[in-house]
């Protein structure tokens, strides 16, 4: 009980603190809005290209949201030495860290619902597998969470957590078939793409909106989680060793 | 001895070591703390102190050594007693975004504190520290006192067994550094195990139950207060200043005045230490009439500084300039 009263207080303490400011819910419908208008005016169809609009809008939503948040916070907390206050609470490490990076995995999920929202607006979202696409929203959150953790845990100034990010993020909006597909992508590209999370997570997204997917539902949800855990992992690692030397 | 005092050992550390860089910060300290003792670590900026507080509370590892805290091994598992221990690290490191009551109560939440029980706490501390009415307003506003106060109250709202200060009054106004000296005795009083750190040596001597000196990340001695002091109690001490030199006036007051010990502290300034009351004003004449110019003698009391300056061969000048930057003795 005392362990989730610390988590608890910990996630309330981030989303109050970091996500819930005005600044960063305006990024959040900001975002999401400038990408499927950049994409929309692009594309130059009409109105039934949100739908295969969506699936990439919601991934790099979720992806630039949450990495960009808790790396920041990450790696701010640690210069200002708030982030010692956790490390000596006594709650389990692992437990601690899935506390701090909570806030950002709801704050993903929270972002790819604007574009849904939005898209409901514009287009008939009926024939969506939600049963597919809510938890591939859930799995993309919490593996571009942890990428966002494994970022700030190589940094140690708060600039860097952005610039590095982007040294992941945007190969990813190319690479991981948001908005064109793997398959179009040239052959010696294609083994990169699945080296990266993003790549199953999209194809479940493109399943559960359009019906088009390149790989089994079983696969991506397996690989995905697998990133998850070994991004998570290792980031606990690095923490440790870099952190409390 | 300090009715505190006891056999129960709750820190026990044997020959730690921790290199940072270059450096050899701990350099295989030794040395355990009872329960309810109240622990004072003095030296200057840089001896070890922080390192020492860091692997003790397990925000680092040692290189080499044992730390044991209340029975447990925290050697292999540094953060295994950290449910036993309170901690006021050297900067207030609390969220700048939240009030000071929030502050405290999120605090308290970590420690796994219901939230009536902490809210109660963190009002309560927040009056006994004179915050009362700033504990609506953001920590990011507060005054320096106010944040190392509120740091404070933050490292022992959970009311833990053991409790490390790391320079706690540091930098800070008199009120506020008297207000924190004044908790850190009731605490004492209350039986909590403390481990302070600190280069204020009046602080340590007004406080501790016993000592450590540490220097380059060695300590160089451990003892209770008093017998730190029982070296210098009875002795009589004359500090003589001159614009003129008195360099070559040492050898000459010693055979004048055999039962002194005269110390040339540096140019212009004479130390002359003796069991029995010194005679200012023969020794002034003295001077005079071989060509000094006396502008002030002055009686001193011997302090713990004294005995620091003896034990560490660190000059009273260096700490006092130390203190200066840091923002003086309080």
């Amino acid at each position: 009980m005392k362990r989730w009263i610390a988590f608890w207080s910990i996630l309330t303490k981030d989303m109050r603190t970091y996500y819930l400011k005005p600044p960063n819910i305006s990024w959040g419908i900001i975002f999401p809005l400038a990408w499927t208008g950049m994409f929309f005016i692009k594309s130059g169809g009409g109105l039934e290209d949100v739908q295969t609009l969506l699936p990439g809008v919601v991934a790099v939503s979720m992806l630039f949201g949450t990495t960009s948040m808790l790396s920041v916070a990450i790696t701010f907390e640690k210069k200002m030495r708030s982030f010692e206050r956790l490390l000596l609470a006594p709650i389990p490490f692992e437990l601690l860290m899935l506390a701090k990076t909570s806030g950002a995995v709801i704050f993903g999920v929270a972002n790819a619902f604007v574009p849904v929202i939005m898209a409901l607006f514009l287009v008939d979202l009926s024939q969506v597998v939600w049963g597919l696409f809510i938890p591939a929203v859930v799995l993309i959150a919490i593996v571009s969470t942890f990428l966002g953790l494994f970022i700030a845990v190589a940094v140690s100034e708060v600039f860097e957590a952005q610039t590095f990010s982007n040294f992941f993020r945007f190969p990813m909006i190319f690479l991981c078939g948001l908005f064109f597909p793997v398959t179009a992508l040239p052959v010696f590209l294609q083994p990169l793409a699945y080296a990266l999370p993003l790549t199953y997570g999209v194809d479940i997204l493109q399943g559960a909106v359009t019906g088009e997917h390149a790989l089994p539902y079983a696969l991506d949800f397996i690989l995905l989680g697998l990133f998850c855990l070994v991004l998570f992992v290792a980031s606990l690692w690095n923490i440790k060793r870099k952190w409390i030397t | 001895m300090s009715p505190h005092l006891s056999a129960t050992c709750v820190i026990s550390v044997a020959d730690l070591r921790k290199r940072l860089g270059e450096v050899d910060a701990v350099d295989g300290i030794s040395f355990t703390v009872g329960h309810g003792e109240l622990f004072g670590f003095l030296g200057p900026n840089g001896a070890g102190k922080t390192t020492t507080i860091n692997m003790l509370t397990g925000l680092s590892r040692p290189d080499a050594g044992t730390i044991r805290i209340a029975g447990i091994d925290c050697t292999q598992t540094p953060r295994a007693a950290q449910h036993l221990l309170g901690v006021v690290p050297d900067e207030s490191n609390l969220y700048g975004e939240l009030t000071g009551f929030e502050n405290l109560s999120f605090c308290a939440a970590l420690y796994g504190l219901g939230r009536a029980e902490r809210e109660e706490r963190a009002r309560r501390l927040l009056s006994e520290l004179g915050l009362a009415e700033a504990g609506d307003r953001k920590f990011a506003g507060y005054s320096k006192g106010m944040k190392r106060k509120l740091a404070f109250a933050a490292g022992v709202i959970h009311e833990p067994r053991i409790l490390f200060l790391d320079e706690p009054t540091t930098g800070i106004d008199v009120a506020s550094a008297r207000q924190l000296r004044e908790r850190i005795a009731d605490l004492h009083d209350r039986e909590t195990t403390i481990f302070l750190t600190t280069h204020y040596i009046e602080e340590a001597e007004r406080l501790c139950d016993r000592i450590a000196f540490i220097v380059a990340g060695r300590i160089v001695r451990i003892d209770r207060v008093e017998d730190l002091l029982q070296p210098i109690q009875g002795r009589h001490v004359v500090q003589i200043s001159s614009p003129t030199v008195l360099d070559g006036l040492n050898d000459a007051l010693s055979a004048a005045f055999p039962g002194l010990d005269c110390t040339l502290l540096r140019h212009g300034l004479l130390r002359i230490e003796a069991d029995t009351p010194v005679p200012v004003g023969p020794l002034v004449r003295f001077l005079e009439d071989h060509g000094a110019e006396v502008s002030e003698a002055r009686r001193m009391q011997l302090s713990l500084e004294d005995v620091f300056v003896r034990v560490t061969g660190i000059e009273a000048e260096a700490l006092r300039k130390e203190k200066e930057k840091t923002g003086g003795p309080r």
